[in-house]
């Protein structure tokens, strides 16, 4: 048994990898909120969905046919469903959250049209899917992304494994360099910390959060693409869940700040998978992987416990 | 449910007002309710069950139409959910006018919805709930029927087939935690060691899951040369999706849930060598008049039917069938429990097989069929036909 488990090693944290990274990337869309508004944007696990179905409605309907090459036609869709998603995000903002904001609102209100907004979007996405007789949204299959490069008999790695990864290595990248070394993510850090101070100082924050929920929507729709390559489909209401644990994962990492969020995904999904493989065999299947995430989330309790700012979050947090 | 007297004595006034004009020109009307999803994941198989049952009425309504009564069909959205189920099985037994009711399509929600309907004996035919428990409870003993066959005859039949026909020695077995899933499953993996299989890893996973490598990078040192999987087509379709893409070449098997032909879509067209699944709903082309059944619905309804479009079809045709004895017996208001004993009497050649139920309301005879799925949904084909009884009562 031991030498079944190290034979399977590789090839769980490769899996716990790529799914740690899409909650990464997920999560990137509600640290950078909570950041700069300390509002939890529960319509996030939306904007993925949404970015992740006009993908591959982009691949069934424009694409397919057209003998692009496979990896040529995942970037267009997920520049087509990155760039959806974001502009959503600001749409929710300007309609949703912003009045509410003018009007100084106390700040259980947003948090629940940030629901009512969630609720909204599954089933106006769910109606318009219906209208053409469609509901589950199943990714398209590219023989291509199943090549596997085989290292070992147990140890293999898929071409969409390495696409996942390179892709979301470069946008978690991307996003990292932007808030710490641009002129917008010192806009974006300076608004977190006050917002009344740095319109003294001349930044216009009204857009810079719409910036913020444009950024944090495009990376939840890329993610939303990755997720429905990785697992083959994509339906309505398949964002909650993935929602629900890319949040848990930002919190876990410390909420409001990008390295915690990558932090907290990357663990997430690893003890995830690592875990729902293992304690089965460990236990003779009397734990089965049905329950992988309860034990994932009773680790993650034990964490919080201990550290209840999250991985890299400190009290006083310097928010973004 | 308890309402004031008023509040009775008001609903009772409104009735009478609706129902008295009508009442003098036709002797009455008949509902039959579908109770399916037609929302969610699993709407199409739920659509194809209502537009069969449409088609039953439109074609054996007739004699009643002559009798100057009305037999109509009131369609609900069951979401696949037993709490939606119920709630409307709550309202439905407050119309009088239904007779009867075609569903559900899922047996987690036939069963707690059955005991609703047995509080004022309506008959309830499902064309697809397959759990044993359905016809096995005293409570609904009376009323609960099936045109399907049921899961301690399906698993056994896939079973006999995994053994004998393609030879499978070791087994991963998967099921989705519902009282389908798991009932399915487990009396597939009882059949399969009683048989001589063995059965290498048994599991469940959350209903809702779609990452399965936790049990698929298993299956690559385990090699197992058969994934059966007790669940439906949504998860199925991912379930044969991530096993091909993970390179395993073992066979994969599963029920009657994976009949749809989104199984395809889901699971990816390319991905379909050795997949197989036992289904009671024969595919209709191989019906002895199927054909005639599948262009009389596409020219209605513009679209092929589904494998369950048939099974809905029967499932009407037998209420219809006892309303008739009963209309021909001399009763004028049949009530509803006279047509539910009925039911159990009817004894005609429908679309899928013979249908007569025994005293559980199990179909006499089921039949199960193995399908070979192709790329092309229109392709599948019958690879091995099981004839099994229905338990005796």
């Amino acid at each position: 048994m031991l030498t079944d488990m190290l034979l399977l090693l590789p090839t769980t944290l490769i899996d716990g990898l790529v799914l740690g990274l899409i909650y990464a990337s997920i999560a990137l869309g509600y640290t950078m909120v909570y950041g700069v508004l300390g509002l939890i944007n529960f319509a996030h696990s939306e904007v993925f969905m949404v970015g992740a179905i006009v993908a591959i409605e982009v691949l069934i309907y424009g694409l397919a046919g057209t003998g692009l090459h496979p990896l040529i036609q995942l970037v267009v869709a997920i520049a087509v469903g990155g760039l959806a998603a974001g502009f959503l995000a600001v749409a929710i903002e300007r309609v949703a959250y912003r009045p509410l904001r003018v009007r100084n609102a106390p700040r259980l209100v947003p948090l629940i049209t940030t629901i009512g907004v969630s609720l909204f979007l599954q089933d106006s996405v769910r109606f318009v899917e219906s209208l053409f007789g469609q509901f589950i949204r199943p990714f398209p299959s590219f023989p291509f992304f199943n090549r596997q490069i085989v290292l070992s008999e147990t140890v293999f790695i898929s071409n969409r494994t390495l696409a996942i990864i390179v892709l979301a290595v470069t946008l978690l990248a991307g996003l990292y360099y932007m808030v710490h070394r641009t002129r917008l993510g010192k806009a974006m850090r300076a608004v977190a910390l006050d917002q009344k101070t740095s319109q003294l100082m001349g930044i216009n924050v009204n857009k810079v959060i719409a910036t913020t929920f444009f950024i944090g929507g495009v990376a939840g729709g890329v993610a939303g693409v990755l997720y429905a390559l990785q697992f083959g489909r994509m339906d309505p209401f398949s964002g909650f869940i993935p929602g629900i644990k890319a949040f848990t994962a930002a919190v876990l990492g410390g909420i409001g700040s990008v390295e915690g969020a990558v932090l907290g995904g990357v663990l997430l999904g690893i003890l995830e998978v690592v875990l729902g493989t293992y304690i089965p065999m460990w236990t003779n299947n009397a734990i089965g992987t049905e329950y992988k995430d309860i034990i994932a989330f009773s680790i993650l309790i034990l964490i919080l416990i201990f550290r209840p700012n999250g991985l890299v979050g400190r009290a006083y947090a310097e928010k973004v | 449910m308890r309402y004031s007297k008023g509040l009775v004595a008001f609903a009772s006034l409104l009735m009478l007002a609706a129902a008295f004009p009508v009442a003098a020109q036709e002797k009455g009307t008949f509902k039959i309710v579908t109770q399916t999803p037609l929302s969610g994941d699993q709407s199409l198989a739920g659509e194809a069950i209502k537009l069969g049952v449409q088609l039953s009425i439109e074609d054996f309504g007739g004699p009643f139409d002559a009798a100057g009564y009305k037999v109509v069909l009131q369609a609900e959205d069951d979401q696949a959910s037993p709490t939606t189920g119920v709630a409307n099985a709550n309202r439905i037994i407050n119309d009088p006018e239904v007779i009867g009711v075609v569903g559900h399509y899922n047996s987690g929600v036939s069963i707690p919805a059955s005991e609703v309907y047995a509080k004022v004996g309506l008959t309830m035919i499902s064309p697809s709930s397959t759990s044993p428990t359905l016809t096995e409870r005293e409570s609904t003993r009376l009323i609960a029927n099936r045109v399907s066959g049921r899961d301690d005859v399906q698993g056994p039949a896939a079973a006999n087939f995994a053994i004998n026909t393609i030879q499978v020695k070791r087994a991963y077995i998967i099921n989705d935690k519902t009282a389908y899933g798991s009932g399915l499953a487990d009396a597939f993996e009882k059949a399969l060691t009683k048989l001589g299989g063995q059965v290498v890893l048994s599991t469940g996973v959350d209903q809702k899951e779609t990452d399965f490598s936790t049990i698929l990078n298993r299956a690559r040192l385990d090699k197992p040369d058969l994934i059966f999987y007790g669940g439906t087509y949504p998860q199925g379709g991912l379930i044969i999706k991530q096993i091909r893409e993970k390179g395993l070449s073992a066979k994969f098997l599963g029920g009657d849930g994976l009949d749809s032909s989104d199984l395809q879509k889901i699971a990816g067209a390319d991905n379909m060598t050795d997949i197989f699944f036992t289904t009671t709903s024969v595919p209709f082309g191989q019906l002895p008049t199927g054909n005639e059944f599948g262009a009389k619905y596409k020219a209605k309804f513009g679209r092929a039917p589904e494998g369950f479009s048939a099974y809905g079809y029967d499932a009407a045709h037998a209420i219809l069938a006892a309303l008739e004895a009963e209309l021909k017996a001399g009763v004028i208001a049949p009530s509803r429990e006279a047509i539910a004993a009925q039911v159990r009497k009817v004894d005609f050649d429908g679309l899928t097989g013979h249908i007569a139920f025994n005293g559980k309301g199990d179909i006499k005879e089921a039949k199960y069929v193995v399908v070979a799925v192709a790329p092309d949904p229109a392709n599948n084909k019958v690879v091995s036909i099981e004839l099994v009884a229905a338990p005796l009562d």
